[in-house]
C-alpha cells in the first residue's frame, strides 16, 4: 500500500449506476480523504443516496471501481460491519430488540466476547452518543426522533469502524437537536479518528461540520472542496443551490 | 511489529507497571479479555498501578474500555492507576472512556415467579374485558354509520364497497369452491365406507346434505374468509394506522368508520352468504361425484335422495348464520387493525390475533346458533 492510496478512505472511479434505461450516476469519480468529514449535496432524487448505497454495496453498479481503505469492494469477503457503520435516514433500528440489544447486535454477530463486556461496551457507546444507561432497555417505538438517531449512531459505531456513512443525519430533527447532533458527529469524528461520508441538505451542517463538500448534479460530481470554494463555484446548479433565496437567507442569518 | 496484543506486567515491590502492547482493538477481543483477567489479581495486590500506553499500536473504544476497567479496578480499592505515555491521537478517546459507565442503574429485581404469573392472569382478565368493550364500541360505531347511510344514501362509499366485494367475494370463489368440494367428497367417502358395513349406504346422502347445508358449508367458508380476508383487513388498516393515513382522514373531517370500515364489513356481510351458497353447492357436487364413482350411486338417485333428505329449512339454517359470522369477522379484523401501534412487530401480532380471535368467535357463534335453532325447532 503506497502513500497516495493510504491517504484516501474511499476512492470511486468512473462509476456508472442505472435502473432500467435510466442512468443515475454517469462516470462519477470521487475521493474521500482519511479523517475528513465529506458532505454530499445534490437534488432530491439526483442520486445522492444511490451513490452512498452503491459504495456500501446495496445497489449493483454497471461499471467503475470502488476502493474502500485501499481494498476494492465487490466481493463479500471481509466483514462489512468492521469497515463501515451506516446511519440510515429513519434509523433502521430493529424494532423487536431493545436499544441495548440493537447496539450489541453487531458485536454479538462479529466477535466472541463475554456478556459482561458486551453490556459495558453497549452502555459506553450509548453514553458516548449522549444517551443515558436508563434508556438502554427501551424499545425503538418508545424513542423520540433524536434519540432514535443517536441509538442508530451508537449501533453504527459499535465495532469502531474507520468509516461512517450518514444519510441525512439531521433531517426530521429540530434545529437545536440538529445542532447538537452536528457537534456530536464532530466530537466522535475527532475522538475515534473517523472518516465521515455525509449525505445532507442541511446548510448549517455543511458549514459547521464538513471539511469538504461535494456537489452531485447530472450524475457527476460537479464541484468539490471546502464550503467557501463551493460558494464561489460557477456551475449553474451549484449556484442555484447555494445562492437560491432560501440558502441566501440562511447564510445571511449565519453571518 | 507484532499483530497480537500483549500486556506486560512488571511488579516491583508495591508498584505494578502494566505495559499494553500491540493492537488493542475489537478484533482481538478474546485475547484482550484473557489478558485483563490474568493481571486482575496483581492489580488487586499492588499499591500503585501505572499503565504505560506507549507500546499500543492501535486502540479503539473496546480496547480503551478494557484498560479503563483495569484502572477502575485499581481505583476501587483506593489506589488510582496512572496512565502514562498516551499518544496524542488516543488521548481524546481515553478521556471519553473515562466518563462512561459511571452511573449504571441497579438492575431491576427479578419478580417473584408466582406473583408474575398471577399478574399476567390479572392483566389478561382486564384485557379480555377491554376486548369486549372494543367489540361493542365497533358494533355501535358501525350501527351509527349504517343509520347515517340510511339517512343519506349518497354517503355510502359505493366504489369502495364494490371493490371490496370484488376482492373478498369474487376473487375468493375458486379457492372456496375447491376446498368445500374436497370436504364434501371426503365426507361422502367416509359415509359410504362406514355405513356400508351395516347396509345403510343410502343414508350417506342424508348425512352429506344435512351436514353441509346446516353446519360445514358456512363454517368452512367463514373460517377461510377469516384467514383470507380478515387478515388482509387487519394488515391494511394496521399499516394505514402506522403511516398516519387514518389520522389524516380524521383531520379532513371524515370518519374512518364511514370511509374504511363500513364498506369492508358490508362487503363481508354481502359476500359471505353468497360464498356459503357456492361452497355448499360445491360440497354437494363433490359428494355426488364420490357417490357415483365410489358408492355406485348414479346422479339421478343421488339427487332423488337429496331431495327427500333435505328441506329448505336446512338451507335456511346455514345461510342465516353467514351474515352474523361475517359481522363478527369484520368487526374483529377492523378493530384489531386499528389497535396496531408503530412497529412492524405489532402489525404482525395484531394480524395473528385477528385471525385467531375471529375463527374462535365464529365457532362459538356457530355453537350458540345450534342451541338456538334446536330450541325453536328448526
Amino acid at each position: 500500500m503506497d502513500a497516495s492510496q493510504d491517504q484516501f478512505a474511499i476512492r470511486v472511479r468512473d462509476l456508472v449506476v442505472g435502473f432500467g434505461r435510466q442512468t443515475v450516476l454517469d462516470h462519477l469519480s470521487l475521493d474521500v480523504r482519511r479523517g475528513e468529514i465529506l458532505g454530499l449535496v445534490g437534488a432530491s432524487g439526483g442520486g445522492k443516496s444511490v451513490l452512498m448505497r452503491t459504495i456500501i454495496g446495496l445497489i449493483p453498479r454497471r461499471s467503475g471501481t470502488i476502493e474502500v481503505m485501499g481494498q476494492p469492494t465487490g466481493g463479500h469477503g471481509r466483514g462489512a460491519a468492521t469497515t463501515w457503520g451506516i446511519l440510515f435516514q429513519q434509523g433502521a433500528l430493529f424494532s423487536s430488540l431493545t436499544v441495548r440489544q440493537n447496539v450489541q447486535f453487531p458485536l454479538r454477530e462479529n466477535l466472541v466476547l463475554s456478556q459482561e463486556l458486551m453490556d459495558e461496551i453497549a452502555i459506553a457507546k450509548l453514553e458516548m452518543v449522549g444517551l443515558r444507561a436508563q434508556d438502554a432497555d427501551k424499545y425503538p417505538a418508545e424513542l423520540s426522533g433524536g434519540m432514535t438517531k443517536r441509538v442508530a449512531l451508537a449501533r453504527a459505531l459499535a465495532l469502531d469502524p474507520p468509516i461512517l456513512f450518514l444519510d441525512e443525519p439531521t433531517s426530521g430533527l429540530d434545529p437545536i437537536a440538529a445542532g447538537d447532533f452536528d457537534v456530536l458527529i464532530k466530537t466522535l469524528q475527532r475522538t475515534l479518528g473517523l472518516t465521515v461520508f455525509m449525505v445532507t441538505h442541511d446548510l448549517a451542517s455543511l458549514t459547521t461540520v464538513c471539511n469538504r463538500v461535494a456537489a452531485l448534479a447530472d450524475g457527476k460530481i460537479v464541484a468539490i472542496g471546502p464550503m467557501r470554494e463551493l460558494l464561489q463555484s460557477e456551475h449553474p446548479w451549484v449556484r442555484a443551490y447555494f445562492h437560491g433565496k432560501r440558502s441566501q437567507m440562511l447564510q445571511h442569518e449565519m453571518r | 511489529m507484532n499483530h497480537e496484543p500483549l500486556l506486560l506486567a512488571t511488579p516491583s515491590g508495591d508498584v505494578l507497571n502494566l505495559r499494553p502492547e500491540g493492537p488493542w482493538t475489537a478484533a482481538n477481543v478474546v485475547t484482550l479479555e484473557t489478558l485483563s483477567r490474568s493481571v486482575g489479581a496483581d492489580v488487586d495486590r499492588s499499591r500503585v498501578v501505572t499503565l504505560d500506553m506507549s507500546g499500543v499500536s492501535a486502540l479503539d473504544t473496546l480496547g480503551a474500555w478494557v484498560l479503563e476497567k483495569l484502572s477502575r479496578r485499581a481505583a476501587s480499592s483506593g489506589r488510582p492507576a496512572q496512565f502514562v505515555g498516551v499518544a496524542d491521537h488516543y488521548s481524546g478517546l481515553m478521556e471519553e472512556v473515562r466518563q462512561v459507565n459511571r452511573h449504571t442503574p441497579a438492575p431491576a429485581a427479578a419478580p417473584n415467579p408466582v406473583l408474575a404469573r398471577l399478574g399476567d392472569l390479572g392483566k389478561s382478565t382486564v384485557g379480555a374485558r377491554e376486548d369486549v368493550a372494543i367489540f361493542l364500541q365497533m358494533l355501535g360505531a358501525l350501527f351509527m354509520a349504517v343509520i347515517g347511510v340510511l339517512r343519506r344514501p349518497r354517503s355510502l362509499r359505493l366504489t369502495s364497497l364494490v371493490y371490496q366485494l370484488y376482492r373478498i367475494g369474487w376473487q375468493a370463489i375458486p379457492i372456496v369452491a375447491l376446498i368445500t368440494f374436497l370436504i364434501g367428497a371426503i365426507i361422502a367417502q367416509q359415509g359410504f365406507f362406514h355405513f356400508r358395513r351395516f347396509g345403510a349406504e343410502s343414508y350417506t346422502v342424508d348425512m352429506v346434505g344435512i351436514l353441509v347445508l346446516r353446519e360445514l358449508g358456512v363454517l368452512i367458508v367463514a373460517i377461510m374468509v377469516a384467514g383470507r380476508s380478515g387478515s388482509a383487513y387487519t394488515a391494511e388498516l394496521g399499516s394505514m394506522k402506522m403511516r398516519e393515513e387514518i389520522d389524516a382522514l380524521s383531520t379532513m373531517g371524515l370518519d374512518p368508520v364511514d370511509v374504511l370500515i363500513l364498506p369492508r364489513v358490508a362487503a363481508l356481510i354481502i359476500a359471505l352468504p353468497i360464498l356459503t351458497f357456492i361452497g355448499s353447492i360445491a360440497a354437494l357436487y363433490g359428494g355426488g361425484l364420490v357417490a357415483q364413482f365410489y358408492g355406485d350411486m348414479g346422479p339421478a338417485i343421488y339427487i332423488e335422495r337429496l331431495h327427500e333428505a333435505i328441506s329448505v329449512t336446512h338451507f335456511e339454517v346455514g345461510i342465516l348464520k353467514a351474515p352474523f359470522m361475517a359481522l363478527v369477522i369484520g368487526i374483529v379484523a377492523c378493530s384489531e387493525g386499528l389497535r396496531v401501534k408503530g412497529s412492524a412487530e405489532s402489525l404482525g401480532r395484531q394480524t395473528t390475533t385477528s385471525v385467531v380471535k375471529s375463527i374462535f368467535l365464529v365457532i362459538v357463534l356457530d355453537g350458540l346458533f345450534a342451541v338456538f335453532f334446536a330450541s325453536i325447532g328448526m
